[in-house]
């Protein structure tokens, strides 16, 4: 009995760890690269839901204005940054989105102050199943990663955006020669990638409602760990990776004697997969073309 | 007028002028063809042209209207559309799917189910092979892929560049009698070509690239027959 708990509750978390890896995969495979701010978009969904529950009380309203918002700011951030780096080097983009993710802490630190702030979303309570109680948000964090991933997926295989999105991660080129616009699609790509952000946000607060400027760094680093796992650039790989990660981590969490060491085995998890596997579970080997 | 003119194109890699200053003209309904050596610059003008990389100077001119400084994406709605340099297929997305992309910029999807049942017609063995993904076919099946999902978009103007590049003999001569259909039923080809005795055989007219400059210039009959450029490109 309690291993279903503990098995629900990893397939929660691995459903959050997902939803932001395809974030850090999707943008990976499109602009090729590492957006390290991305977890700090969680982080200012999860304030924009906080400063709204504060307004107006409503849960649904504060997710759907915390989706607007990080969506918007998700694009500007690729506008402003990393737009005007197309063709730069790597690593220059990788040190630009570092100095983002500062950039967002600080602004938080400077509009919500360093400590921790509690936002108080409604007891879901708790729900018989299969002989044990799994409480309301476990339950609605699932349904929410399961709903939110097959609609990416439809999204991607069954309309000509989609197609397009993955013509421009295999050869950005020659999805130019195909009329396709690569600029609004790396765009596209940050919109979902932040709107992700900000449900996983949700989700977070739910489970522990209290935030600070560094709400995003662990889930974000998590998730990243997790598409590398799943083999970064691939979006079934992020999934993967991501419920992979949660599991794992739930079920360390539940024996006394390696609980602290958690993170620890996560991140070595990745270092092993990494010798092994070096390009993740379902990460392709890219074929250098002539 | 010219379908297409390109007029003192130059292009740079760096302190390196690739295309020093190279003009020349694409008649509507004609097949014209850049021959030249390895590195001459032929391939550096299909990009250039198409906007793949920046130009130094000079103007581009499709059918009356400067495309000098057009994004690569618009140019397909007005009626460009290249086959690249070693394909490019779309090697993880199915034979289907690489065509549809061809016709990524068209909207009627009635219109587009009927042009690719023409390119399915025309290789029955893309069809065949419709729902497996590009990247398991042949090099030639590519090719024809690749030239397919080119004319998805019901171009003007299409650019050929090296089409019969690592092909087997028998797909040369596919790729170039569908060169000449294509041509026969209105589509304007630009070619660049290092197969140029074949090139020049099909072509209206044909320019000799030597090191970035445009070195001779006549129909593709004149050059086939004329001494200096048998001597140098077509082996005596």
């Amino acid at each position: 009995m309690e291993m279903i708990s503990t098995f629900l509750n990893g397939l929660s978390l691995g459903g959050v760890y997902a939803m932001i890896a395809l974030g850090y995969t999707m943008v990976y495979g499109i602009a090729k690269m590492l957006n390290f701010a991305h977890g700090d978009i969680i982080m200012v969904g999860g304030y924009t839901i906080l400063v709204f529950m504060n307004a107006a009380g409503n849960p649904i309203l504060a997710t759907a204005l915390a989706v607007v918002f990080c969506v918007a700011l998700g694009a500007a951030v690729e506008r402003l940054a990393y737009k005007p780096l197309r063709g730069a080097s790597p690593l220059a983009v990788l040190i630009t989105a570092i100095g983002v993710s500062y950039l967002l802490q600080s602004l938080a630190q400077i509009l919500f102050g360093s400590a921790a702030k509690m936002v108080s979303l409604p007891n879901l309570g708790a729900f018989p199943f299969a002989g044990i109680r799994v409480q309301g948000y476990t339950l609605l964090t699932l349904a929410l990663s399961v709903a939110v991933m097959a609609a990416l997926t439809a999204f991607i295989k069954f309309t000509k955006v989609g197609k397009a999105m993955l013509a421009v991660s295999e050869d950005r080129g020659a999805a130019q020669l195909m009329g396709i616009n690569v600029n609004a699609i790396i765009t596209l790509t940050f919109v979902i990638g932040s709107a992700l952000a900000a449900i996983a946000g949700l989700c977070i607060l739910m489970k522990a409602p209290s935030i600070s400027s560094t709400f995003g760094s662990m889930p974000g680093i998590k998730a990243f760990t997790a598409a590398v796992i799943g083999g970064i650039g691939s979006i079934p790989g992020a999934m993967l990776g991501g419920i992979l990660l949660g599991v794992v981590e739930s079920f360390c969490n539940k024996v006394s004697a390696i609980a602290p060491y958690t993170d620890a085995i996560e991140f070595g998890i990745l270092i092993v997969i990494l010798l092994i596997r070096p390009t993740g579970f379902l990460g392709k080997k890219r074929r250098e073309k002539v | 007028m010219a379908l297409l003119e390109v007029n003192n194109l130059k292009v740079s890699y760096g302190l390196i002028q690739a295309i020093k200053d190279v003009s020349f003209s694409v008649e509507e309904g004609q097949i014209v063809t850049l021959i030249g050596a390895n590195g001459a610059g032929k391939t550096t003008i299909m990009h250039a042209v198409c906007g793949l990389i920046p130009k130094r100077g000079g103007k581009v001119i499709f059918d009356g209207r400067d495309i000098t400084n057009t994004a690569p994406h618009k140019l397909v709605p007005m009626g460009i559309a290249q086959v690249p340099e070693g394909r490019r297929i779309f090697q993880e997305l199915t034979v289907e799917e690489n065509l549809r992309l061809g016709a990524f910029t068209r909207s009627d999807s009635r219109e587009i189910a009927e042009t690719l049942e023409k390119m399915y017609q025309r290789f029955p063995i893309l069809k065949q092979r419709s729902k497996q993904v590009a990247g398991t076919l042949s090099g030639g099946e590519q090719q024809m892929l690749a030239m397919s999902r080119a004319l998805m978009s019901h171009p003007r103007l299409l650019l050929l560049d090296e089409p019969s590049m690592g092909l087997s003999p028998l797909y040369v001569s596919t790729v170039f009698d569908m060169i000449r259909q294509v041509n026969e039923e209105g589509t304007t080809v630009l070619l660049v070509e290092q197969n140029a005795r074949k090139a020049l055989a099909i072509a209206d007219r044909a320019y000799v690239l030597e090191i970035g400059n445009i070195a001779a210039s006549g129909t593709g009959a004149e050059l086939l027959n004329d001494d200096s450029i048998r001597r140098a490109y077509l082996g005596g």
